[in-house]
């Protein structure tokens, strides 16, 4: 039920972002550019303390009082991040993790594709499909 | 119930209509669901249904058998043409039309309905009112008219088929075909089309789900046969010729969508090619192989790849990967598929449709899928969302073989509309699962032989633990494979010891006092060390052949994740080693496993005492040195394997006194000098003292055998004369330290003989500093050993992954079926 997901690089950049297209899809990319701000403190934030085992998943970046901003990074800088609407109460934290394991899986696929090259969009059907079905289905 | 006649055409329709309605392929239809369906379609009043379902016999079964199913079809034909339900009229009536099936959801059956109709009514077109597909498949129909042979009706339905693919492929109609815009003029030749030609004269040899196919493979394969059909009429090209008229009518036919007039010129067009069809058609194309052909064919059929294509394609593999078991890493499948010059975007989509495991190279199955998709993409076919159930790779793993039948479904259903293949499985479930079948004879073998060092590994492995383990795969490679280390244990024993170790568990907990005692000590020996560093082993054995059972109960129950879970913590590594401890161990190892089969090494030495003891009991004397003697008796007297002592002083006992066998320890003591000979001297000790005298007093009587043993101790040891009791249980101390090292090598030497004895223990000290580089290089062939066993375990736990990855691919893809709307 997600209304935005973004997947960006580590260089912060986007590789995929797609937006609910009902929504005025600026404003959600404007806010997962702020919300890599709250992701790089909180790498560098875990990173300091427990070393080099880092949970990926960072769980609510920000609230707003329209939605709630998740962030997960994988082990190699590659940012997740989803934007859920605040109405929607009946996500629970576990919901969103596994929402961000398929979509860490569906993305290692991508990057399993030879035909990928790092760092270019991500233009995979598959990887299309996985993130169709976590967006919020207002038709 | 009655007999029943059908014509080939009816026979094909109405088997057509059992396998879609034969959603569980159980060969008989519950009448439910897809049955009800079919019979609302047919748009008779409710009574109406209820008696023919009388009638067929069904109400009385319960069920629809195929006969059954077939009688109501026909009933239903009858019901439409507005005779009278009789049974007798089943086989009395002729020239009746197949039953009509108004398009519910299933078009491709209303378009079946379309095309037998036409061939019935001879190019009329039902009212359109029926809302169905317009009726390319008339052509079809008509060539299917008039041959007798089933080959020659098939051979002619395959026309239909290829034709009706071609005004498919454009895609103009309102029909849910396929969108690839291959359009039949389309004369790009594919890298094999004779192959490609061959294989549709036989696929279309009795494909009556041609019309419904309307893959891109079809188009392809129709394109390859207008070149040929151009080359004139021939046994084997008559086919093709029969089609030239075709193709051009057919472009015709595209425009037409829901209007008559345009197709009403088809039929007229048909009859005369049909007429030359079924005349050209030879017998050759009434091979069995048509049948075999017609029954695997399904709507997949378009994506089927011939056998000159597979061909073709593993030619193509053998250039890139030489053995055909193995893989194509993905930056050389990018270097080659790059070559056909399609863009980026699509050849990234043909990857991830084809690496059916997603780990990043292509095993042949998904090499000829992957080469299968280019091909029909370049002759402009339209690529699928998902991978077609006839390129799936079968069987990876022996698991993937549950998934396959779940793919139709998933191929059938979750398919966006615009494809081809997955319309056209809803009509044709039934070929579908007919495919699966022949898919996998035919790619089995490839399959398996990926996995032929694991698997057999595997086989080993369950033929001893889980037989069922083939059947509960889909999802649990995992508990077999779980234990690689107990495959490698298990062999390891087999190898070493060469006893049956059928047990599974017995020969880990084997292992564990094996490995507690690097250098072959017999359990007994160490008992006390062994148990402690045994128990441990054991525990983790008794882990993993919990695991094992647990692993493979979650299997059968199908909780995978579990398994998945259970899999995690292999056994150490570090097992394998103690196996390769000294080769004079081989008897200890024996015996040691013999004897801890139970379990325990405590068992190893209880084991040890049986054999010898008895004999030297009545000998014996007592003495002092008895613990001593117990223990280094025990050892050799326990059994040869425990001790290499033992067999050495074995064949001595007759003559032993303890003297002898002291003589013989402070030898082994001499030569071994490794700390190792610690730990077993403490075992030694340990099962010396709790063997008892008996062994001991005898070898004490044996004087000569002990002088013997005792000069070549006493020349090792450099000692005075070894008869002397006192001196010999420091001796022997000192030898139980070296025992275990010593005796590989006075195992070794004293097995030789008596004689043989006194000549090794000569050279004592020479042969200790010897017997040090002796038990170095032992250690240092025993790493390799370990390092070997470790490497494969290594390629075992690789195997595992590779499964394990397959079976997250499997769960995931069940997961997304049975939660549509989770997620989130």
């Amino acid at each position: 039920m997600a209304v935005c997901i973004a997947v960006i690089a580590k260089e912060n950049y986007p590789l995929f972002i797609r937006s609910v297209p009902t929504q005025n899809e600026l404003k959600f990319h404007y806010t997962v550019h702020t919300s890599l701000d709250v992701v790089e403190e909180k790498i560098s934030a875990v990173g300091k303390s427990l070393g080099d085992q880092r949970e990926l998943y960072l769980g609510l970046l920000y609230p707003t009082e329209d939605y709630k901003v998740y962030g997960y990074v994988t082990n190699s800088k590659v940012k997740f991040v989803i934007v859920v609407d605040s109405s929607n109460t009946s996500l629970r934290d576990n919901e969103i993790r596994s929402m961000f394991r398929k979509l860490h899986n569906s993305f290692t696929d991508v990057m399993c594709n030879p035909f990928y090259n790092p760092g270019d969009p991500i233009q995979s059907k598959a990887f299309n499909g996985i993130v169709s079905g976590m967006m919020v289905q207002t038709g | 119930m009655e007999s029943l006649t059908l014509s080939d055409v009816e026979q094909k329709y109405y088997s057509d209509l059992f396998v879609y309605c034969d959603t569980d392929n159980t060969k008989k239809v519950a009448s439910n669901g897809r049955v009800l369906d079919l019979f609302r379609a047919a748009q008779l009043p409710s009574e109406v249904v209820l008696q023919i379902t009388e009638l067929c016999g069904a109400t009385r079964l319960g069920h629809f058998g195929r006969s059954q199913f077939y009688i109501a079809l026909k009933l239903i034909a009858i019901a439409q043409s507005g005779l009278p339900l009789r049974v007798e009229s089943l086989n009395s009536v002729k020239d009746l039309p197949l039953p009509r099936f108004v398009v519910g959801k299933n078009e491709a059956e209303a378009r079946h309905a379309a095309l037998y109709q036409d061939a019935e009514s001879q190019g009329l077109y039902p009212p359109s009112s029926m809302a169905v597909i317009p009726r390319p498949p008339g052509r079809g129909h008509q060539n299917k008219k008039g041959p007798p042979s089933s080959s020659s009706s098939s051979s002619s339905a395959s026309h239909p088929a290829l034709e009706v693919i071609q005004p498919l492929a454009p895609s103009v109609e309102a029909q849910p075909e396929p969108t690839s815009p291959v359009i039949s003029p389309h004369q790009s030749p594919p890298t094999s089309p004779h192959s490609w030609r061959k294989h549709k004269r036989q696929h279309s040899g009795g494909n009556p789900d041609r019309q419904a196919v309307g893959a891109a493979a079809g188009a392809v394969w129709t394109q390859f046969r207008e070149p040929p059909a151009a080359q004139g009429p021939g046994p084997v090209e008559g086919i093709w010729a029969s089609h030239s008229p075709p193709p051009p009518s057919q472009e015709s036919w595209v425009s037409f969508t829901a209007d008559t007039p345009p197709s009403s010129t088809l039929p007229a067009m048909h009859p005369s090619s049909v007429q030359e069809n079924t005349t050209i058609r030879t017998v050759a194309s009434a091979s069995t192989t048509n049948e075999i052909q017609r029954q695997s064919s399904s709507y997949d059929d378009a994506w089927k790849i011939t056998d000159e294509q597979r061909q073709y394609y593993i030619n193509q593999f053998k250039t890139i990967q030489p053995d055909l078991t193995g893989f194509i890493p993905g930056s050389a499948a990018k270097e080659f598929f790059t070559k056909s010059k399609l863009p980026i975007l699509e050849l990234s989509h043909i990857w991830e449709l084809s690496d059916f495991d997603k780990d990043g190279a292509l095993t042949l199955d998904e090499f000829c899928a992957a080469f299968h998709l280019v091909v029909a993409r370049k002759n402009g076919y339209d690529l699928p969302e998902k991978l077609p159930e006839s390129l799936m790779p079968k069987l990876i793993d022996l698991d993937d073989s549950a998934e396959v039948p779940e793919q139709p479904p998933d191929v059938a259903y979750s398919a966006s509309p615009v494809e081809v293949t997955p319309n056209k499985s809803p009509s044709m479930p039934s070929l579908n699962q007919a495919w699966p079948e022949m898919n996998q004879s035919n790619e089995q073998w490839e399959t398996f032989s990926e996995r032929s060092s694991s698997s057999q590994t595997l086989t080993q492995f369950d033929s001893n633990i889980a037989p069922a383990d083939p059947d509960t795969a889909i999802v649990h490679p995992v508990p077999i494979r779980m234990t690689p280390s107990k495959i490698h244990m298990q062999e390891m024993e087999l190898k070493r010891t060469g006893s049956d170790h059928n047990h599974p568990t017995s020969p880990l907990l084997v292992k564990p006092p094996e490995l507690s005692e690097e250098a072959k000590l017999t359990a007994s020996m160490k008992f006390v060390a062994a148990n402690t560093v045994g128990d441990g082993y054991s525990s983790s054995d008794s882990f993993t052949s919990d695991q094992e059972p647990i692993a493979r109960q979650r299997s059968q129950s199908g909780a995978s994740p579990e398994a998945l879970k259970v899999v995690a913590p292999p056994p150490p590594p570090p097992r394998p080693q103690p196996s390769h401890s000294r080769s004079s161990s081989l008897d200890m190892n024996r015996t040691f496993t013999a004897s801890s089969g139970p379990g325990q090494p405590q068992s190893s030495t209880t084991a040890f005492p049986p054999a010898v003891p008895p004999r030297p009991l009545p000998t014996q004397t007592s003495v002092p040195l008895t613990g001593h003697r117990v223990e280094a008796e025990a050892v050799p007297a326990g059994g040869a394997a425990l001790t290499t002592t033992s067999p050495q002083q074995i064949p001595q006992q007759p003559n032993f006194a303890d003297f002898s066998q002291f003589q013989a320890l402070a030898a082994s003591e001499q030569p071994s000098s490794l700390p190792e000979v610690d730990k077993h001297s403490e075992a030694g000790q340990v099962e010396k003292i709790s063997e008892g005298a008996g062994p001991l007093r005898t070898v004490k009587s044996d004087g000569p055998a002990d002088e013997r043993t005792s000069t070549t101790v006493n020349s090792a040891m450099c000692s005075s004369g070894p008869l002397a009791p006192p001196p010999k249980p420091v001796r022997r101390r000192l030898k139980s330290e070296d025992e275990l090292r010593p005796e590989d090598e006075q195992h070794g030497a004293q097995k030789s003989g008596i004689i043989a004895a006194p000549q090794t223990a000569q050279p004592s000290i020479p042969r200790s500093v010897g017997k040090d580089k002796k038990a170095i290089q032992a250690s240092i062939r025993r790493n390799k050993e370990t390092n070997t066993v470790l490497a494969r375990l290594n390629s075992e736990l690789q195997q595992q992954l590779k499964d394990l990855l397959e079976e997250r691919i499997s769960l995931e893809v069940q997961l997304e079926q049975l939660r549509p709307f989770s997620h989130l």
